[in-house]
């Protein structure tokens, strides 16, 4: 068993994708063209980002059919199956975060920071006044200042100053805040936690096996959500669970692992 | 000395004011960085693209555009570019349009922020629709104004003699010459560049700006009495006579009176 199977596997998948997206671009590939705002696979099946469509909305812009659809087949794919799963398996930003996260983990840095001084709730705040502005100004508010969009439009189209954006992310992540960009501030993360709470593939926990060594805590980047551990055996329904699966593969006493959502037990618990 | 433990409700009524307080200042710092990045109106956009206002809301920066065009005219602004973030544009000196007949960037755009109808007439895409820009020529710095012959935008422009045309005029100066010079035609240039890529000069002496920013603005008041159809829009004027102060005395009287403006 290859220990860290999932995170190879996001990390294949994460530089696969702008691999084809730059292809594309740069050589003609057409198995997917356009980027993560809006794309179209095989010339046939469009996605869109449906909180850029949501802003476009606010804007005051027609939306085209196209982009319509597209947004549905995103929202629809990840309220079904990959919950918040954009987050951690296609987003290019993840990378860089994860990095940070990991050098606070090697250099302890929990030991010299311990309370986390901001609220997760920030993200929606950021939806909001995004949605706000996007009315006033007639523009999609977001979409100018993302670094989400600056980072994955780098890879495909150049990047221009977008190191700088990278660089804040990654020092911010890495100084001010654990997990600060991703956890607490990206509305399109934010976005995703609300319509991914829906979605069926969910982490699920076994008390029985557990051993309370909280490595899964520790290596979360939204441990609010296991906060069932030591406690009871339950799924992790939180949308804000980007199914990273770090949880079930630094677990020594396979204790959590991916499942399919409980529909039946569910409605029996609500009878 | 007696320790007061602060209630909840006034917990819950501070955290609220600095919610409210963050949020204010970051919408605001947002919105002032959006004003000073959409103003930028020297950005030449692909060829049907709606009104810049438009056209800002509904880009969805997906680069699609960018990828279609053969040519590599269109680029994704990059952070550093001085334009809004992601938005396509051309830079005609670097690479102007070159007018495919096709028109590959138009129909692959998902969210029509590019207008296959902009483009078209009677439902066949028709480039020569295009309103990019509008050539403006330079001319203390056009060397065809100086009398050395030069037709390089003449010869690039693809609406030769509709959108470019030459003016001749006798050149006094030498007394043998003529000058040619290039005269922009605004109702059929759609600002592709290609004249701007070809000028001689070292700094383009033709160049291609945004419509609104290059065109002036009569006003409806001025009417050209030798068109015919123009003339038709006097046709159900009415007459305003304004009288003022100066209108009570005869024109050549207000004409000579100083009023005040010599000292006596």
């Amino acid at each position: 068993m290859i220990k860290n199977k999932y995170l190879i596997l996001r990390r294949v998948f994460q530089i696969g994708l702008m691999t084809l997206y730059f292809g594309a671009n740069a050589w003609g590939w057409t198995f997917i063209i356009g980027n993560l705002s809006s794309s179209s696979i095989l010339g046939t099946i469009p996605m869109s980002d449906p909180y850029a469509v949501l802003q476009m909305f606010a804007a005051g812009a027609v939306i085209a059919s196209d982009i319509f659809i597209g947004a549905l087949v995103a929202l629809l794919f990840y309220s079904l199956v990959g919950g918040r799963a954009f987050c951690s398996w296609v987003c290019p930003v993840n990378i860089i975060t994860d990095a940070a996260n990991y050098l606070r983990r090697k250099f302890e840095f929990k030991k010299i920071q311990k309370k986390q001084p901001a609220t997760r709730y920030m993200r929606y705040w950021v939806i909001v006044i995004s949605l706000i502005i996007s009315f006033g100004f007639g523009v999609t508010a977001f979409e100018f200042i993302s670094p989400v969009g600056m980072v994955h439009r780098g890879i495909i189209f150049g990047l221009g100053f977008g190191w700088a954006a990278i660089a804040v992310i990654f020092f911010f992540d890495l100084f001010v805040l654990k997990n600060g960009w991703c956890g607490y501030i990206c509305p399109i993360g934010g976005f995703y936690s609300i319509i991914g709470r829906f979605s069926l593939i969910r982490v699920k926990y076994d008390e029985e096996k557990c051993t309370l060594c909280m490595k899964c805590k520790e290596v979360c980047p939204e441990s609010q959500v296991l906060f069932m551990v030591g406690k009871s055996s339950d799924q992790v329904l939180s949308g804000e669970c980007t199914n990273c699966a770090r949880c079930i593969e630094v677990c020594d006493d396979d204790a959590l692992n991916f499942s399919i959502r409980d529909l039946i037990n569910k409605k029996n618990k609500e009878s | 000395m007696k320790t007061e433990t602060i209630s909840e409700r006034r917990k819950f009524l501070l955290n609220t004011a600095r919610a409210i307080g963050l949020a204010a200042l970051g919408g605001l710092v947002w919105s002032a960085y959006l004003d000073e990045v959409t103003a930028s109106e020297l950005t030449l956009r692909p060829p049907g693209a709606l009104d810049e206002e438009d056209f800002l809301a509904t880009c969805i920066k997906c680069g699609m555009c960018v990828e279609a065009c053969p040519y590599d005219t269109l680029k994704l602004a990059k952070p550093g570019d001085n334009k809004p973030l992601g938005t396509p544009y051309f830079e005609p000196r670097d690479i102007p349009c070159y007018m495919c007949t096709d028109i590959p960037c138009v129909p692959v755009c998902p969210s029509n922020a590019l207008d296959i109808k902009k483009v078209s007439t009677n439902n066949q895409l028709d480039i020569n629709k295009a309103d990019m820009g509008v050539a403006v020529v330079d001319t203390k710095n056009c060397i065809a104004f100086w009398g050395i012959q030069c037709d390089a935008c003449y010869r690039a422009c693809p609406l030769l003699d509709q959108a470019i045309y030459l003016d001749y005029e006798k050149n006094e100066r030498t007394g043998k010459h003529a000058f040619l010079k290039p005269i922009v035609d605004s109702d059929f240039c759609t600002g592709c560049g290609l004249c701007e890529h070809a000028c001689v000069t070292e700094k383009a002496a033709i160049f291609v700006l945004p419509r609104e920013v290059a065109l002036g603005k009569v006003g409806d008041h001025y009417i050209k009495g030798w068109d015919k159809s123009d003339e038709k829009r006097l046709k159900n004027a009415e007459a305003h006579i304004t009288k003022t102060e100066l209108s009570k005395e005869k024109a050549i009287d207000t004409l000579n009176d100083m009023g005040g403006l010599l000292d006596d």
